[in-house]
């Protein structure tokens, strides 16, 4: 196949992909634009075969290599619970970007295989390109590895901070710089090892600070970094597939990390350097006990027969307790008895951007009845009910009155305006910013102490 | 004087960052965990470049570095194109509106 014909079957590739994003604009919608992806995916491997033309027996184990890994993903894919998605995506973003690398190493050993000149003559633009293709995916990658052990829990999800992190992280970085400006003009290959490595470590280092609840953020940020690696190879490479895709990921992440940080009103660096959470802990142990209304399942459930509308509130907790099944088990005798429910959903409820939506859509939970903050805030003072499970600091009020707080203008549902709330909680214990809830204390607030799973079958045991 | 081709390249880049910013941001919320997974399962497309490499052995030599190289990132790159999609595709299934006969 000639170049031109397959640089423009590259690009109706990148076209499919466009419109697989496109199609996420509504779920009716979605699924075709999945198979515009899929389709898209096919026509880039297919093309590629084609343009390389001499079938040589590499060809057989490159359909092995292949096979294998399809057959790993596709069985990933069909067994992963759904509440371990952020897991999972973190461990593909690590995935692309150990990829991006490794292209990008036979690339530099083989440059000839790729026209890019000879090796240790490698074409000066080609290697610039190759050389920020590889740093990012390696940042991508080891990036993605911490990510993924904090959202397993292998790794605490505290931030882990040191003196002079920062100025370490500055110093690595800028020698990555300098590291790429020296091999452009030596073409050594051991600066070219040296560089990988230090990548693998920035990567690395710049992670650990960052805390369990800021995570949404990293998710989107590694999802953006991986497709700027991609696009990268793509330069190197001169596929028009590889760039527009990843034009498309390093946006699609850069704006998901801009509403994430938006949801919790903090600018992207704060989130970035980390150790948010780690130091107000200390003052609130010191705190005197307050008097709190506590409750058990039947109180609950007389709250919520007696009342005409109901919002639930999910928050990680509920991901972490597996209750989303439960909760709909719940809100179906609810609807029995003719009381309207609708779900809540702040914008970083959970551990990745739209967590929570995925959650009660595995639970069969309609996407029509689920709203985001902005769509259901003005409901909660005419509901009769808040149901708040799993979910802690994004319904503080005090992000609205105390200029003092950590949490201060951070957008919060407004679930204190609701004639009662109940929340379900194991403990009176802060939430991720490490400050006290004010709703505790409310005289409208009723608190269960339950696991969320128990207590929602506890009660529709009680309806 | 010629355009340097890189800079085709570049307008390329630009513009799709461009495209990328105006779709995504039409992307209801509801589905932005979707949205991460498929564009995992879409800058797997670095699987092109990796089928490159793997390929660029002579028959004498099928495995030297390079090509195993670029062999191991095609196995990472399948898992991620595999299950990237399907597990978007598993995803997407969910998604069901209210049944109107309730």
């Amino acid at each position: 196949m000639s170049a031109n014909l397959s640089a423009i079957f590259y690009l109706i590739s990148g076209i499919l992909f466009i419109l697989a994003l496109r199609g996420l604009s509504s779920p009716e919608t979605s699924r075709q634009g999945n198979l515009f992806g899929i389709l898209g995916m096919i026509i880039a491997i297919t093309v590629t075969f084609l343009s390389i033309g001499s079938f040589s027996s590499g060809f057989i184990y490159v359909l092995i290599f292949l096979l294998v890994g399809g057959l790993v993903g596709a069985f990933i894919a069909y067994k992963i619970p759904m509440t371990a998605m952020p897991e999972l995506v973190a461990g593909f973003h690590s995935l692309v970007g150990l990829a991006a690398v490794f292209v990008a190493i036979s690339a530099f050993l083989n440059p000839g295989a790729f026209n890019l000149g000879s090796a240790g003559n490698i074409k000066l633009g080609s290697l610039i390109e190759m050389s920020i293709g590889a740093v990012i995916g390696a940042i991508t990658f080891s990036g993605s590895i911490i990510a993924f052990l904090k959202l397993q829990g292998i790794m605490s999800g505290s931030p882990i901070t040191f003196r002079g992190q920062h100025l370490l992280n500055a110093l690595i970085l800028i020698s990555i710089i300098v590291l790429i400006y020296l091999l452009c003009s030596t073409q050594s290959s051991n600066l070219f090892w040296f560089l990988l490595v230090v990548s693998f470590l920035i990567g690395f280092l710049l992670i650990i600070p960052i805390g369990g609840a800021d995570m949404p953020v990293v998710i989107s940020m590694l999802n953006s970094y991986s497709g700027w690696a991609a696009a990268g190879i793509g330069f190197t490479l001169e596929n028009s597939a590889l760039i527009i895709t990843g034009a498309l990921v390093g946006s699609s992440g850069a704006i998901l990390s801009y509403i994430m940080c938006k949801g919790m009103n903090r600018s992207f660096f704060n989130v970035i350097l980390g150790g948010f959470g780690a130091t107000e802990q200390s003052s609130t142990q010191n705190k005197e006990q307050r008097p709190v209304k506590s409750g058990n399942a039947e109180d609950a459930a007389f709250l919520m027969k007696n009342a005409s509308s109901v919002i639930i509130v999910p928050g990680y907790g509920m991901a972490v307790a597996q209750a989303q099944h439960a909760l709909r088990e719940m809100v179906d005798t609810l609807k029995k008895n003719d009381i309207k429910v609708s779900y809540a959903i702040h914008p970083v409820a959970g551990r990745m951007p739209g967590h929570m939506n995925v959650l009660l859509a595995e639970a069969n939970v309609p996407y029509d009845e689920v709203f985001e903050l902005e769509e259901i805030n003005n409901d909660f003072a005419n509901a009769d009910v808040a149901f708040v499970i799993g979910a802690n600091d994004v319904t503080n009020p005090v992000a609205k009155t105390d200029p003092q707080s950590p949490i201060y203008g951070m957008p919060v549902l407004d679930v204190e305006k609701c004639k009662s709330v109940l929340f379900v909680k194991r403990s009176l214990s802060p939430g991720y910013a490490g400050i006290d809830n004010e709703l505790f204390y409310r005289d409208n607030t009723l608190m269960l102490f339950a696991d969320a799973k128990k207590m929602t079958e506890d009660i529709t045991k009680n309806l | 004087m010629e355009i340097d081709p890189f800079i085709f390249r570049l307008s390329i880049f630009i513009l799709s960052i461009f495209i990328g910013y105006y779709v995504v941001w039409s992307v209801t919320p509801s589905l932005h965990t979707p949205l991460m997974s498929v564009t995992n399962a879409i800058s797997s497309v670095i699987i092109v470049g990796a089928i490159i490499a793997g390929l660029a052995g002579n028959s004498e030599s099928i495995f030297n570095v390079s090509s195993i190289f670029g062999f191991l990132a095609i196995s990472l790159a399948a898992i991620n194109i595999f299950g990237g999609f399907l597990v978007t595709q598993r995803m997407l299934q969910m998604y069901k509106k209210k049944k109107k006969d309730k």
